[in-house]
């Protein structure tokens, strides 16, 4: 097999300084980009294959236990879940900014951006809490102590409310993943780590994975919350 | 000594067709495994390194060739699955006029019982020959497997929904009854053997009740779990406020508070009782207790028999037909069979029930006393 | 370029390369290397082989008896569940893709590593923590559920370490998914100039059409598993009817992964197979994009075909009819390979090597296993066949002499350029054999007692002594394939210390990895290749040695067959 060299970029050339954005094993910064979005977009079809195995288990439920699903969901507070849903969304969009101006290198914009999207990531927590802990004292957390609401059936209501905790759950800990990330996020930019500041990359794959969160949300506000009769 | 057997004796009507198909499969088999295998070795001798032969332009494409060697094996391969397709269907859908066995699977042990005769029988299952019998399963806990290897039968007893399937018995002797689905430490030791009889033979062995040490019919000793449960303190002879009457529910399409309309057979006879909640009948709510836990599998069969004849006069004369009839066929059964599971539960349509002369025995409707 | 190989001692002076380039334990724990990180998986993937081949001995011995021989039930149970779980999960799920993938997939495209380096070391360490974490549970007690953790079984019934061993399996999930996404990137982003996807190595496209099954389906399972602790630790009905649950709704989620994953076991077993045809039989494939668009069908197809499964489960007859047709339309990709795979043979020029050895098996022992398939993906067969002898001795055909075979085959052709030494080509050659007559031997008697009607995952078969005989060959023939793969472990593991050094293409074959040394440096080239050759071209490789042939009368090239 013929080799040439023609694109003879050796090893220890400048462009592969160690401590430049450019990893050893990228020609160039482009394809090292490129590789990293797409590697994001790859890692968020798993967690949508990931979700997609509650959604599946909802689906069956849910069209086996109808009523029993419709009064699960009159026990949620719908202001509560609108308040969620306005609150991610807002902080999507700070994210989108943050993203924005990292790619236009403008250092200033983006760290009250990223803490705009923390609170929204905050108040989330604290509102699903609050939530939770209502749901447990009026016992409908499911396992022994779980008590039916009024007119539901024992089986078919803990499941809703089994979905109802895994699913927002499981959410709710991707929720808090983010938070921590986007806090790490936000220091580096507030240093000035070239890491983030010479590279939009980082900040990009963040702000995707965030849109996926809050995504996963809209799904899961009307399928708990906005069930009809 | 050397009694190896090679292959397993055909003791069924579906093990005629099955070996059929079986033996086709396999002649394809042997013969493509061996073409690969003498093409291969051919190639592999004729062009191995130092032989003199032609090695110009080796080819590296040819479409028709391509084209060829996918399309044959695509058609033989959907002749295959046309066949078996068909078989399966045909295992699937039980003539009307087939024996009812019931079946319970637990951990470790089968449990069979007769319908019409009602001997029950524990990890033994006689049949007669020549008979299709059609077997209802349900398990009292994990997974299991009915195989029949001489048969050709098997299908998952699953628990929580009844699955079913059918069989004609061709050749008297005993066979190995297996479970095959692993369901604990005791798994390989949930077997034991069916005894295909003659008719006769069979016809004896029933009226003899076989091992059962209380022989009853399944319809009597449905009526004492009806009694045991005390289901006629809400269920009368007519819808009152409590509850909905249970004569004539058994094939009857019932309209239930979710809107849905559904044909009472088995599976939702047993649904109605073990999770009442899942279909409330229209007009009432949620006030029957669930009887999970309450009633097992083996006497949930009893009861629906029990409850198949209420409201029916026809089926009062069971008692005595069970003595005259040898084939435990009873007649009034065949009007109202139900052609349940192709399409699974809740699907199945019905005739309507006879009800004449519902006259002599404990099951007519003017012996029970109403609030009782 | 050097075609010949060198007779050096084994102690000679070496270049710098990925192996010694620094001696730390550090370097190693924190790589970054495609390569070692390939190599770590060989030998902790090794361990798990060895471990789930004892506890198959175990099951063989025990099943020479009706009555079992020294096994109670109830451990006899854990040892089949954690055979299937090792061997699964541990072996033939990341085997190839793990090592071989590894460390072929940056220098076969003309790349210095994969895409995310530290992405891939984590994954080693993620299938590190899933394997000792697998070995706690062992310990504890194990599981007895089988590595299909049916319910209610496994999540209402079961007594044993279920929990424990469901995090392994999550844990080692994770690392093949992020093994898989960073094949895919790599394969996408990072070809060399003049590597077209049409030019790839087979082995890549099988690489490429894993990971996208890995990436598609190993979630799914992962969640599967993950409501399987829920259920047994909370008593949320998800799969248990007492609960409100449905448990053929467990099978429906576990077998959409686990059917893709036997793919995922055996596509780049087809992958290794058309390099080494093409390697031994000195020319290019026949059909070259037959074998890849297979490839890509079998991976699409391998997601609807799950019910095949689940014939007899009880559900509805129709969807029973669908997923039996679409698993006969699977069968055609693979028949495809089979014949290019064939017609390459023709006008090449085969030489009958080790490798050569295990991919001819794999040729015979696939083609039996896929043709038993038949009668497993027509329902009226199935309905006898399902969960019997004849179901094992069908995977074992395709997954040991499928899968297995391959991967021997891919250990000694790859061997050199991995380790930079020969093996004893003389006493691998006689041990291939072995490995075939050892395999058919242990499995062929399966299919027959299966179809008289022995159940699987049985301790005890007294109910039908008439049984024993088959056993008994199956066994014996077990002690003879164990013997063949103890063989191997021997000579490799020698050829270590005291084989003789290879050249970089010891076997004077295509392929970018022969043109570079053996052991390749850490930047795998000196200079990034710029690829203007077809893949496989033997006519230009034969005519530039003619050329140099011509030159200095060296012989062609052919490997050391002494020390």
């Amino acid at each position: 097999m013929t080799v040439e060299s023609a694109h003879a970029t050796p090893v220890n050339a400048p462009e592969h300084n160690p401590h430049g954005p450019l990893h050893h094993q990228y020609e160039d910064i482009e394809q090292q980009n490129d590789s990293y979005v797409t590697g994001m977009w790859a890692f968020l079809v798993t967690e949508i294959m990931f979700f997609g195995g509650l959604f599946l288990a909802y689906t069956l439920f849910r069209s086996h236990y109808q009523n029993d699903f419709y009064i699960g969901s009159q026990d949620m507070e719908v202001a509560f879940g609108a308040a969620n849903t306005y609150v991610l969304l807002s902080s999507s969009l700070s994210m989108a900014l943050a993203v924005h101006f990292a790619q236009l290198k403008q250092p200033k914009k983006v760290p009250p951006l990223l803490f705009l999207t923390l609170c929204g990531a905050v108040f989330f927590l604290l509102v699903k809490t609050h939530e939770y802990l209502n749901h447990i004292a009026s016992h409908h957390f499911p396992g022994a102590a779980f008590i039916p609401p009024e007119g539901a059936t024992m089986h078919g209501s803990q499941l809703y409310f089994s979905l109802y905790f895994m699913m927002t759950g499981l959410h709710g800990i991707h929720v808090f993943i983010g938070l921590i990330v986007i806090s790490i996020l936000m220091y580096l930019w507030i240093k000035r780590n070239p890491i983030v500041t010479e590279d939009y990359v980082p900040t990009e794959m963040v702000g995707l994975y965030w849109h996926f969160v809050d995504l996963v949300w809209i799904f899961l506000f009307p399928l708990f919350y906005l069930i009809p009769k | 000594m050397f009694n190896i057997p090679i292959v397993p004796i055909r003791a069924s009507e579906f093990a005629d067709q099955y070996d059929w198909l079986f033996y086709i499969i396999l002649a394809l088999t042997f013969f493509f495994t061996f073409v690969v295998g003498a093409v291969t070795l051919f190639l592999v001798i004729r062009y191995r390194r130092g032989t003199k032969v032609d090695r110009s332009h080796p080819p590296h494409e040819n479409l028709p060739l391509e084209i060829t060697w996918s399309v044959i094996p695509l058609v033989l391969g959907l002749v295959i699955f046309a066949l078996g397709a068909r078989q399966f269907i045909y295992f699937k859908t039980p003539p009307n006029n087939a024996l009812e066995v019931y079946c319970v699977g637990k951990q470790w042990m089968w449990h069979f019982q007769h319908a019409e005769s009602g001997v029950r029988e524990n990890n033994a299952l006689h049949l007669p020959m020549g008979v299709p019998v059609k077997i209802t399963m349900i398990s009292q806990d994990v997974i299991h497997a009915l195989f029949i290897p001489e048969f050709r039968f098997q299908y998952q007893v699953v628990p929580g929904e009844y699955t079913q399937a059918w069989i004609t018995p061709t050749r008297i002797g005993t066979y190995h009854l297996f479970c095959n689905m692993y369901c604990g430490t005791q798994h390989s030791e949930m077997g034991g053997y069916v005894y295909v009889m003659s008719r006769a033979d069979y016809a004896k062995w029933s009226q003899n009740g076989g091992s059962d040490p209380e022989p009853m019919t399944l319809v009597q000793r449905g009526k004492l779990v009806f009694d045991r449960l005390n289901c006629a303190s809400c269920h009368t002879t007519r819808d009152d406020d409590r509850a909905p009457t249970l004569d004539g529910v058994y094939g009857k399409l019932i309209h239930y508070t979710d809107g849905s309309s559904m044909v009472v057979d088995s599976a939702r006879l047993r649904e109605a009782i073990i999770n009442p909640y899942n279909h409330v009948v229209q007009g009432y709510g949620n006030t029957m207790p669930e009887y999970q836990g309450a009633i097992s599998e083996m006497d949930l069969f009893p009861l629906m028999e029990y409850l198949k004849t209420l409201g029916q006069v026809q089926a009062a004369k069971k008692g005595s037909e069970s003595s005259t009839n040898p084939m435990f066929i009873p007649t009034a059964v065949k009007q109202r069979k139900l052609a349940v599971g192709a399409l699974g539960s809740g699907h199945a349509e019905s005739s309507s029930p006879t009800k004449n002369n519902l006259s002599v025995g404990e099951v007519s409707s003017s012996n029970r006393a109403p609030g009782n | 370029m050097s075609t010949t190989a060198i007779l050096t001692e084994p102690k000679a002076k070496v270049e710098k390369n990925y192996l010694n380039v620094d001696h730390s334990i550090k370097s190693w724990l924190l790589t970054g290397d495609h390569k070692r990180i390939g190599i770590m998986y060989l030998v902790t993937i090794s361990f798990f082989f060895a471990l789930g081949s004892m506890f198959a001995g175990a099951i063989r011995l025990e099943l020479t008896s009706p009555d079992g021989l020294f096994l109670e039930s109830e451990t006899y149970n854990k040892i089949f569940s954690a055979h299937g779980i090792v061997m699964v999960f541990f072996f033939l799920v990341p085997a190839v893709p793990a090592i071989f993938g590894n460390f072929l997939v940056p220098i076969m495209i003309g790349a210095k590593d994969v895409a995310f380096p530290r992405l891939n070391l984590m994954s080693y360490y993620m299938f590190l923590t899933a394997g000792i974490l697998f070995l706690i549970g062992q310990i504890m007690g194990g599981v007895d559920t089988g590595w299909t953790f049916y319910t209610p079984y496994s999540s209402m019934y079961s007594n044993s370490q279920v929990g424990i061993t469901i995090a392994a399996i999550f844990i080692g999930g994770f690392s093949s998914i992020f093994t898989g996404l960073n094949f895919v990137i790599t394969i996408h982003k990072m070809r060399a100039p003049g590597m077209t996807w049409f030019r790839l190595p087979l082995f890549i496209w099988s690489i490429y059409g894993t990971s996208i099954v890995v990436i598609l389906g190993t979630p799914v399972v992962a969640i599967t598993l993950l409501l399987v602790v829920v259920e047994r630790t909370m008593h949320i009905g998800i799969f248990s009817p007492d609960l409100g649950g449905d448990p053929v709704l467990f099978q429906h989620m576990f077998w959409f992964y686990s059917h893709p994953a036997v793919y995922i076991m055996v596509l780049p077993a087809f992958g290794i197979e058309s390099e080494l045809i093409t390697a031994f039989a000195r020319r290019r494939i026949f059909g070259y994009h037959f074998v890849a668009f297979s490839t890509l069908a079998i991976s699409l197809l391998g997601f609807f075909v799950w019910g095949h499964h689940m014939f007899i489960s009880g559900q509805s007859m129709y969807q029973g009819v669908v997923f039996s047709l679409i698993s006969f339309l699977i069968a055609v990709p693979s028949a495809i390979k089979i014949f290019n795979w064939m017609s390459t043979l023709y006008k090449g020029n085969i030489r009958l090597q080790t490798p050569m050895i295990y991919a001819l098996g794999f040729i015979g022992l696939f083609v039996v296993g896929g043709l038993t398939g038949l009668f497993l993906a027509s329902i009226g067969t199935d309905v006898h066949l399902s969960a019997t002898y004849f179901v094992i001795a069908h995977f074992h055909y395709v997954m040991v002499g499928g899968s297995v075979t391959a991967y021997l085959g891919a250990i000694h052709y790859w061997w050199p350029k991995m380790t930079g030494r020969l093996y004893h080509e003389g006493i691998a050659r006689y041990n291939a054999f072995l490995v075939f007559i050892g395999f058919n031997l242990t499995f062929f008697p399966q299919f027959i007692v299966g179809y008289l009607g022995m159940p699987r995952r049985y301790h005890y078969y007294y109910f039908a002594p008439e049984f024993q005989a088959y056993h008994v060959m199956s066994s014996l023939g077990a002690s003879v394939l164990a013997i063949s793969l103890i063989v191997p472990a021997c000579y490799l593991t020698y050829s270590l210390f005291l084989g003789p050094r290879a050249s970089s293409n010891p076997w004077g074959t295509h392929g970018l990895e022969w043109t570079i040394a053996s052991p390749p440096i850490t930047a795998n080239f000196d200079h990034l290749p710029i690829v203007t050759d077809e893949v496989y071209d033997y006519e230009r490789l034969d005519r530039e040695e003619l050329l140099e042939e011509n030159a200095d009368g060296i012989e062609e090239p052919m490997p050391v067959k002494t020390f």
